[in-house]
This record gives C-alpha cells, structure tokens and sequence, in this order.
C-alpha cells in the first residue's frame, strides 16, 4: 500500500476508465488499482468530483466502457482520454431505453 | 479475521436465535393499523407494525402477503405477536402460522366488535407476552445461529471500491462460520448476472436463477420505459454511478465469494439444513427487500450505502457502512461504520472487514444500530400485481 492517499482509484489494470477519490481538478493525477495494486498516472482534461468517472483511454462512439474488468455501457458519444464521463456520454448497453 | 466473535441472542422454542426480543402488535391489513398502533401505545414497549394491504389481494400475491406477515412473526428477533385483523378467518390463519414455532401468539378480529373492545382485550394480552418476553435472557450464540442479510441502496462508486467490499468479508467469514446469509436485488445483477450464474452451487440452482432473474427482467424491459433515474435511481447518478451494469457490479462485489446455495421466492426461509450463501428474487427497493429478507428469518443486516440511505426495518436491526467520506461527514447518525480510509490507502480490506465484524458482534450483543436509534422502521410489503 502507498502512503500517500491516490486521487483516483481503477478497480482493473486494463479498465477504460478510472473513478475520482476526491474531487478532482484538471492536471496531472496519481492513482492506483485495486485488484493489482499497480501506480497510475493519468492527464484529467475536466473537473471531476468525488465519485464520478474520467476516461483513461480515447473511446469512439458505440465502444465499450470497462470497469470491473467488464462492460459497463458503451460511448453514446466520442470519449477523448482524461475527459468527464457520465450520462452524457455514457449509456447501458443492457436497456437500450434507458439513455440521458 | 479477528479473534472469534462473543456473540449472544434469544433463543426461541423452536430453537432459532434472534438479537432482539420485540412484541410485535401485527396488523393484518391496513384497516387494523388503528388498533394496533392503539395497542401499542397503551402498552409502550411493544412494536406496531402498520403496512398498506391485506385486502382483496389473491393468487399468488396473496400468499406473498400471507408469507411475509407470517415470516415477520416468526423471525427469531420477536418474541411474541399479537395479530389484529379486520376478519377472524385471515386473522387466524396468519396467527397459526405463527404459532407452529411456540411462540406466544394471539389473534383479534374487529368485525362485530369495534376498535375499542379489541384494543382492550389485546392490551390485557399485550402486557402479558410483554412481561414475559422481559424475562428472556441472553445465551451464548453461535454465527450459524443468526442469519444476516445484505443490500445496498443509494449506491455511488465509493459502493463498489470500498463498502461493498468490506461487506463482502463479512459474508464469506459469516459463510466460513456456518452461517447463513441472504442477498437479492434481482434487476440489480444486470449485467454482472452471469457472475452470479457461475457460482450457483449446481446446474439446478443455476438454471433456477437464471429462469428467476429472466423473468424479473422481462416484466421491467417489457415496459419501454426508460428507467434512468429509476434504475440507477437519481442518488446513483449524482453518486456518479452511470448505467446499470456498473450499479450492478458494485452490487455483486458485496457478495463475498462463497458458492451460491440456493435461489429462494421473496420471503421464503432458506432451508436451516443448509447453511451459506442464499439468492432471493427480490425488488432493489430497501425497504421491500429488507421487509422480504427480515420475513425469511433474517436478524441482522448489513447496509453499504454511497450518497445515504437512511433505512431501517423495525425487527431487523440495519447496519449502515459508507466508504464515501463525504456521506459519513454529513450523515454520520446515519452510519455505522465508516471504512472511507480504505480509499485513501488507510488500512487494507481485511482490516475493514475485521472493522465490520467488531461493529456486527457489538450489534448482535445489543447496541443498537443507527437506524434504530434513528427511529427508523419501514416495513412495506412488495406487491406483485393489483389487487381484486
């Protein structure tokens, strides 16, 4: 375990995007995963609050957002990397109705 | 894990164990709430449990009533009941059901009588059940002895990164242990459903889950409707939670890791023989599932919540940890347990489980859980279809 508390958390090393541990301003930002303990670094282009979700790659429109390690919704729009990601670019890709 | 938990709880007749020793004052439907709020106000020191059916209902949705009034009875955290209802004939047969346990029940009708009469004569009974149930002491217990139930609600992203986790070490040392757990929060799996699948213990209990959850589903998905903010609620999203699929997987990471023994109707009892982890086709709502898992004989339940829920249930005693430090700065007499360190490296998740553990064996032993203390009681029965 680090010491320094990490500004971000990814449950996966390999998963699309990344949640904010505290509330988050753009700039250069130090994570970590959870399931393998690995350092992160990563370039946030947003705000992002305590909670919410930042893209750690580019994502096209129709790619698939992964978190856990496993799909979580799709990109109902282009997703630049370090970009805000929630309902307004995010969608489930289980309940086709259920869109922003 | 820790040293072995010191718990306590009531023995009942039948040899179940609760951490409570209420006197429920049961209404069979909602025109007898009156009467036993009465009750219970002139007996202080009994519970009313006051709902909104039990009328015209039929089918199978009547046997759901049926199952969680007589569950509610027989849970081992209530000493004694006293059913009031409009009719002798449900009436009765709610209270029989009750009393195959040993339990002291008895049952009250109102027609032909009136609220007055029947507050009276359930009052001399009352008073009686309520001085016995005083002299019940606390005995030794054991972790296969009380089962627990889990669900989480107003879910955030801290759910799945550090509440649900550290309920998740709970399960599997309360399964290690020989007990018993519940889970439901039947749409809540989707997208992460077939995790759920993979671990079902055999291929007819995996087969029953999928058949449970894809009927589930339907009914929703057979709606159109757009379920943003229903499902993720509006708490989810402002949480930052986005889609059910990522909901869901915070859901299933509460879970533990232990096999999944069985799939059981709302309200059905696991079979005692049979200790582990239970999957209960249930609705995500907290107070529907809770008032499901308390009726199928939970005593004790563990709560992950993100933004705050505030639930309680009146016999089960509702623990609440949060991983968000802000919800457990500016809601903290709603919260248990705090494990918001686990996202600032603070301690590991076995400490956060050895955490939850202290405050599950301080609750069972009888310290009153937030919700408890709070005043929280909710108890709100799920209706699967309208009523003749």
């Amino acid at each position: 375990m680090t010491t320094t508390p990490p500004q971000f958390l990814l449950h996966h090393d390999g998963d699309s995007v990344a949640v904010a541990v505290q509330d988050l301003e753009p700039g250069t930002l130090q994570g970590a995963s959870v399931k393998q303990g690995t350092s992160h670094t990563a370039v946030l282009l947003d705000k992002v609050p305590l909670g919410h979700k930042f893209a750690l790659r580019d994502h096209a429109e129709g790619d698939a957002i992964i978190k856990y390690g496993i799909q979580v919704g799709l990109a109902s729009k282009a997703i630049k990397k370090g970009e805000y990601i929630h309902t307004h670019n995010m969608r489930s890709y289980r309940w086709e109705a259920s869109r922003a | 894990m820790g040293s072995k938990p010191r718990l306590t709880g009531f023995r009942r007749p039948n040899g179940t164990m609760g951490i409570r020793n209420h006197v429920v004052i049961l209404p069979l439907d909602d025109l007898s709430n009156a009467a036993a709020e009465a009750v219970a106000k002139v007996i202080p020191g009994t519970l009313a449990l006051p709902h909104a059916f039990g009328r015209l209902q039929f089918g199978e949705d009547l046997e759901l009533t049926f199952r969680t009034l007589i569950g509610t009875g027989l849970n081992p955290n209530v000493a004694a009941v006293v059913v009031i209802g409009i009719e002798p004939k449900w009436t009765e047969r709610v209270a029989a059901g009750i009393a195959a346990s040993g339990k002291p029940v008895a049952a009250f009708s109102i027609e032909g009588k009136g609220d007055l009469q029947v507050i009276m004569d359930a009052s001399r009974v009352a008073a009686s059940f309520l001085m016995d149930a005083s002299e019940i002491q606390r005995e030794p217990a054991e972790i296969g002895d009380l089962m627990m139930s889990i669900k989480c609600g107003e879910s955030d992203t801290t759910s799945g990164l550090g509440s649900c986790p550290t309920t998740s070490e709970a399960v599997d040392r309360w399964v290690d242990g020989g007990g018993t757990v519940l889970f439901g929060e039947t749409s809540e799996l989707t997208g992460g459903e077939h995790l759920i699948a993979n671990r079902c213990i055999n291929d007819l209990v995996k087969q029953k889950f999928q058949t449970t959850y894809d009927n589930y589903i339907k009914v929703i998905e057979s709606t159109g409707a757009n379920l943003l903010g229903s499902q993720p609620t509006q708490g989810n999203i402002a949480g930052g939670l986005t889609t059910i699929e990522e909901k869901a997987l915070g859901n299933i990471a509460k879970t533990g890791s232990v096999p999944v023994m069985g799939v059981l109707a709302p309200a059905e009892a696991p079979d005692p023989t049979k200790p582990g982890l239970y999957f209960m086709d249930s609705s995500s709502a907290a107070a529907e599932c809770i008032t499901l898992m308390a009726a199928a004989g939970a005593v004790i339940h563990l709560f992950p919540t993100g933004q705050g829920n505030v639930i309680g249930n009146p016999i089960e005693p509702v623990l609440k940890l949060t991983a968000n430090p802000k919800t457990a700065a500016s809601m903290r007499e709603h919260i248990d347990l705090d494990v918001s360190g686990l996202l600032r490296f603070e301690y590991n998740l076995t400490q956060a489980g050895d955490k939850m553990m202290d405050v599950i064996e301080r609750c069972v032993n009888g310290r009153l859980a937030t919700a408890e203390a709070m005043g929280h009681r909710e108890f709100t029965f799920t209706k699967l279809y309208i009523s003749a």
